[in-house]
């Protein structure tokens, strides 16, 4: 029998530690979904998928029950609606967006992504019309998550994509002022985007991917940080040995109800994917664990280190625990997602070069992060080429899921409530990247994109 | 098919009596328990065999709560895999 030391550091996890399955998300295929009528076609996809995941939400609400884990989202990702609509003589794509709003409030999952494209090399007509039409989109649904894949270590980067992105980040930021710009909040310009991610706002089905599939995200920072309290002052191998070994634990419950959820909803398990998500609850912070292992504010010098450390020892521990390991996998830094970031920019210790250089070594990139209302299209999307540039050159998916709210200024804050959280303002180099940025074009792959 | 149910509070008189007359009005047989202080807190495991139960987890699991309610303690039963996944390989 097991031990009661095993029984009670499972239950402290959960209720004291904040462990909990962030995700189960369910990948829906939507390729027959095609039709020269839009309204058709929109038809096809409502039915598709609130006939799949009819009963994904009360699946999970069983399992949290009966396991006694918290299964935090049940979420939808589908084909990139780029695909899907293109075949249709209408332009307005919007209309695909309200389908997937209402077959999402229709199941109750809290947020349905995949209103994507991937332009990493170029644009298709269809492509040209999902991206003009993500700022209305997003301002007049509620759950759809958008994102568009502009750079990909095998394409280069599409510069022309990052600039039309630049603009769409500024007009959603403008449709949605009285929210805070809210629409961005569910929008991500990805680098190496994977076709299997639970996590939103990046969530889509890519086309290698089945008909339909269950993937999982675990969390748990809060129980990361709690297991390296208790060995403060010890030396680095320590802290690797710790993270890997708790990493290994929380996997586990993520193997276990991915396994479950997949065999009571009859469809097949994809992937857990291993990122720490943070969300903006006390004890549920990656910036903490970071501090936890000696700094004394995130951002500060060593932050870049401690998160490398971090990063590779959750994939090590994590990646014996399931069969399949996929999505993103790492550590993520959302700022307004996580009170510790939150708390260090605005003490002034975590700066926006402090967080792109974070991204190098964790996974995803700029994420939710606020910035004023006056910042530029053209220097939101030299942000997304940074970035951009970060992931294709070190083979590793990046992404820009930045803020400019309409008329707030540096020391603001500005809230988007629930896992959302609350996001400062930050400063961003004022200085012009609109000649370097109206260039267009595409940069080349890297000479390492070269393997054959 | 099996659970663990995990009590956790201060000691006090009827506290086996209370679980275990839910468990045999349910059909559920109890297969091993263990109690001990941890950390002076009242704290005790029982293993119990759910396979012939004749309500629903949910009903057994909301009773045992309010069971836990009326004691002053914390009562709850989760399946057995949730710890057997984590700490066994």
């Amino acid at each position: 029998m097991l031990g009661p030391f095993e029984v009670f550091e499972t239950i402290k996890m959960i209720q004291k530690e904040n462990l909990d399955i962030r995700t189960i998300t369910m990948g829906i295929s939507l390729r027959d979904c095609s039709h020269p009528d839009i309204d058709i076609s929109c038809r096809k996809v409502y039915d598709k998928i609130t006939r799949y995941a009819e009963k994904l939400v009360i699946t999970g609400e069983n399992i949290e029950r009966e396991y006694g884990i918290p299964i935090i989202n049940k979420r939808i990702s589908v084909t990139p609606i780029a695909l899907i609509a293109e075949s249709c003589e209408s332009a307005d794509y919007t209309k695909f967006a309200k389908a997937m709003d209402r077959a999402a409030q229709t199941v109750g999952v809290n947020f349905i992504g995949g209103y994507s494209s991937l332009v990493h090399k170029g644009y298709t007509t269809g492509d040209k019309r999902l991206i003009t039409s993500i700022p209305e989109a997003l301002s007049e649904t509620k759950l759809v998550c958008s994102s568009v894949n502009v750079a990909s270590t095998k394409a280069g980067i599409n510069m022309d994509a990052v600039a039309e992105m630049g603009r769409v980040v500024k007009n959603a930021a403008q449709l949605t002022a009285d929210s805070g710009a809210l629409a961005c909040a569910k929008l991500v310009v990805f680098a190496n985007a994977v076709e299997d991610n639970p996590f939103m706002a990046g969530a889509f089905h890519g086309i290698g991917e089945p008909e339909c599939v269950i993937n999982v995200g675990v969390s748990g920072p809060g129980v990361v940080k709690c297991a390296l309290e208790k060995v403060k002052g010890e030396d680095f191998g320590v802290v690797a040995e710790t993270i890997k070994k708790t990493a290994f634990k929380i996997t586990r419950m993520g193997q276990l109800v991915a396994q479950e959820a997949s065999r009571r909803l009859n469809v097949p398990f994809g992937i857990v994917d291993l990122s720490l998500a943070p969300t903006p609850a006390i004890g549920d912070s990656v910036a903490h664990i970071l501090e936890e292992m000696g700094l004394e504010k995130c951002g500060t010098h060593g932050t870049t280190a401690a998160l490398a450390l971090l990063n590779d020892a959750v994939k090590k521990g994590g990646v014996m625990a399931s069969s399949y390991v996929g999505g993103l996998s790492g550590a993520f830094i959302p700022v307004s997602e996580d009170a510790g970031m939150i708390d260090a920019v605005i003490s002034g210790a975590l700066s926006l070069e402090k967080l792109e250089a974070m991204t190098c070594v964790c996974s995803v990139g700029l994420d939710m992060i606020v910035v004023p209302g006056d910042t530029s299209a053209e220097t939101i999307a030299a942000i997304i080429a940074d970035e951009a540039a970060i992931g294709v050159v070190n083979q590793k998916t990046t992404a820009v899921r930045i803020i400019p709210a309409p008329g707030r200024k540096i020391g603001d804050r500005v809230e988007f409530g629930g896992l959302l959280g609350s996001g400062p303002v930050m400063k961003v180099n004022s200085f012009s990247s609109s000649e370097f940025i109206n260039r267009g074009g595409r940069i080349p792959a890297p000479l390492h994109s070269l393997k054959n | 098919m099996r659970a663990v149910i995990t009590v956790i509070g201060k000691d006090r008189v009827g506290i086996i009596a209370g679980v275990s007359n839910i468990l045999a009005d349910s059909n559920v047989n109890i297969l091993d328990i263990t109690q001990t202080i941890l950390q002076d807190v009242f704290t005790m495991i029982m293993l119990v065999d759910i396979s012939k139960c004749n309500i629903h987890f949910h009903e057994l699991s909301e009773k045992l709560e309010n069971k836990g309610i009326e004691l002053g303690l914390k009562i709850q039963i989760q399946h057995e895999d949730i710890f057997n996944s984590m700490h066994r390989i």
